[in-house]
């Protein structure tokens, strides 16, 4: 499945927070060193005016496109980025990194803590979708970027673009936040605390401490199963199984014996292969409490600065319903600010960010260039 | 400026237009005429379409544009946010005018409605003399699939502003590609009128 045109890319690592200059997070903690994994992909231009932060989704990670050594599978957004696609790499700078609190190369919970030498399992410290973005920012600046062309992303990557908007407006040209809400519903917040329930439940849990020993495989696993249903829709699962039942199904045995059942499961067990159960909680609860406007109004986060917004919702995601992206254009609108908004007709439900590429990327590279051409033409840049 | 193969509603409302406004364009299609506004009048605008492959031809065109319906997409603004608010050949299209003729008003500090005349002579004749609706070139569609609600005339829109109280600052009547100068509401086939509130 060799489909990437950017070839052979490798991750690198930014490392800043250094114990006399920990971070500062949200919640008052402190926390350093702190690692950064990352990928580029592009050339960044002279006047710098070309950088493009790709916002990752929960499980996902800092290799977005481009294969890594030996790899056989592209990086997640791989059909959205390279050279002549919605993020051209001909002509912009694109910039993937890593959440912090992790397990993609950057710290998290799985992380060895410098202060005792173990991994910090549940003494890392709560972190939020703004601690995420924070760090993304010290990254750019050790890039020598100050303003970026857009921010971008889907699910919680579109939290941590709005969170770009309210944190750093005068740092971004634009944002796209895809698939995504200004905060969790009661609804959404109840999936996540199902999953991490599966987690905990888990005996090979050990409340966090779990390093070293049998990991908390089946509780993880549980989690995921639970997390691809929200990720499908009614006709998505319905087109793709049916009813149909598997070969080796042995009646009465509670065997996986329809195909979505081998599907959940075969699901589940490939990611615990890759994710950290600890990491699993920590980020979800990042975007449970997040919240992007926090009762104030959204011209009163952008303390005028010109940001575009491009809002993309899909029509089958029940996950994050397009009604949630309704209310970051209506935030646009009372504040006055240059939007726009697609609910593409999609079946595919929350996955549609990951799948619906050709609207997608007509959207986006339209927009994408309109906001380049201005910030050529007009110069403002800060030179 | 090169007015050239433009049509002539979106000609009209350009001549009503102030350079370098801000423009709400309510039912804005793929676009046209808000990149005509933008482009030769330096406009600042933004867009409202119901239609999904509308969309992405705004977008290709490098608009401003909400996906939503009319209706429900005007209450969120605030007062005066634009200087004009267009209702271009889409007030026929919308459930309830009432509340968005009042909205479009309290949303701009003036408003463009364009229309077609269901009082045309044309209109008149296929009723009169066929006992049919009528199917003309600014009411192209058959009963059964025009997306039409609301069948209105030039004299019906001048009544409505006169019990709403609405200030009727300016009209244009078109007949094809010509202005109409006399009995608009027989030979007219769009009445096009800046209001205020």
């Amino acid at each position: 499945m060799n489909m990437s045109d950017i070839g052979i890319v490798q991750t690198k690592y930014f490392e800043f927070a250094a114990p006399a200059e920990e971070l500062a997070l949200e919640n008052g903690e402190r926390l350093g060193p702190v690692r950064i994994a990352y990928e580029t992909y592009g050339r960044l231009n002279a006047q710098k005016t070309n950088a493009v932060l790709i916002e990752h989704a929960f499980s996902g990670d800092a290799h977005a496109a481009g294969l890594h050594k030996g790899a056989l599978k592209p990086g997640w957004w791989d059909s959205m980025i390279g050279p002549g696609r919605a993020f051209d790499t001909d002509k912009y700078f694109i910039i993937c990194s890593n959440v912090l609190g992790g397990c993609g190369g950057s710290t998290g919970p799985s992380s060895i803590n410098s202060k005792t030498g173990k991994p910090y399992a549940l003494d890392f410290p709560l972190v939020s979708i703004r601690d995420m973005v924070r760090c993304q920012k010290k990254l750019l600046e050790y890039l020598g970027i100050g303003k970026l062309l857009s921010v971008a992303g889907g699910s919680m990557g579109g939290m941590q673009a709005l969170s770009w908007l309210t944190t750093y407006p005068g740092s971004v040209r634009s944002v796209i936040p895809i698939a995504t809400s200004l905060k969790h519903s009661p609804q959404q917040i109840a999936f996540q605390e199902v999953s991490r329930q599966a987690i905990m439940s888990d005996t090979n849990w050990k409340s966090g401490n779990y390093y070293g020993r049998t990991l908390p495989d089946r509780g993880l696993a549980l989690a995921r199963m639970i997390g691809h249903i929200t990720y499908m829709s009614d006709i998505s699962m319905a087109e793709k199984f049916g009813r149909l039942k598997v070969e080796s199904a042995e009646p009465f045995k509670f065997t996986a014996d329809f195909e979505v059942e081998g599907y959940l499961r075969y699901r589940g067990d490939d990611f615990v292969k890759r994710f950290d159960a600890n990491s699993y909680l920590y980020i979800t609860k990042a975007m449970d409490n997040f919240d992007a406007l926090e009762n104030r109004p959204l011209q009163e986060w952008l303390k005028g600065e010109n940001v575009k917004v491009l809002v993309i919702a899909f029509k089958s995601d029940w996950l994050y319903p397009a009604h949630q992206s309704k209310e970051i254009v209506r935030a646009c609108k009372l504040a006055g600010v240059e939007a726009t908004y697609c609910e593409v007709d999609s079946t595919y439900g929350h996955d549609a960010f990951l799948l619906e590429i050709e609207e997608e990327a007509h959207l986006i590279s339209h927009f994408l260039k309109k906001v380049f051409y201005e910030y050529e033409v007009t110069g403002n840049y800060g030179i | 400026m090169a007015f050239d193969n433009i049509r002539a509603d979106h000609k009209a409302i350009l001549g009503l237009i102030d350079p370098r406004s801000t423009v709400l364009d309510l039912g804005c299609g793929a676009g046209e005429l808000l990149y005509l506004l933008i482009k030769e009048k330096g406009c600042r605008g933004q867009g409202i379409e119901i239609d999904g492959q509308a969309i992405y031809k705004c977008v290709a065109k490098g608009l401003n544009v909400f996906h939503g319906d009319i209706d429900s997409g005007l209450s969120e603004f605030k007062e005066k946010s634009f200087d004009y608010v267009i209702l271009n050949q889409s007030l026929q299209q919308i459930r309830n005018v009432g509340a968005v003729l009042q909205d479009a008003l309290r949303v701009g500090k003036k408003a463009v409605v364009g229309f077609p005349n269901f009082a045309h002579y044309r209109s008149r004749a296929q009723i009169f003399f066929t006992g049919r609706t009528p199917v003309t070139g600014s009411l192209p569609y058959q009963w059964y699939e025009t997306p039409n609600l609301h069948f209105l005339s030039i004299s019906d829109f001048i009544n409505y502003c006169r019990f709403k109280k609405v200030n009727i600052e300016k009209n244009i009547y078109l007949g094809g590609e010509s202005k109409i100068l006399l009995l608009p509401n027989l030979l007219a086939q769009t009445g096009i009128f800046l209001i205020s509130g």
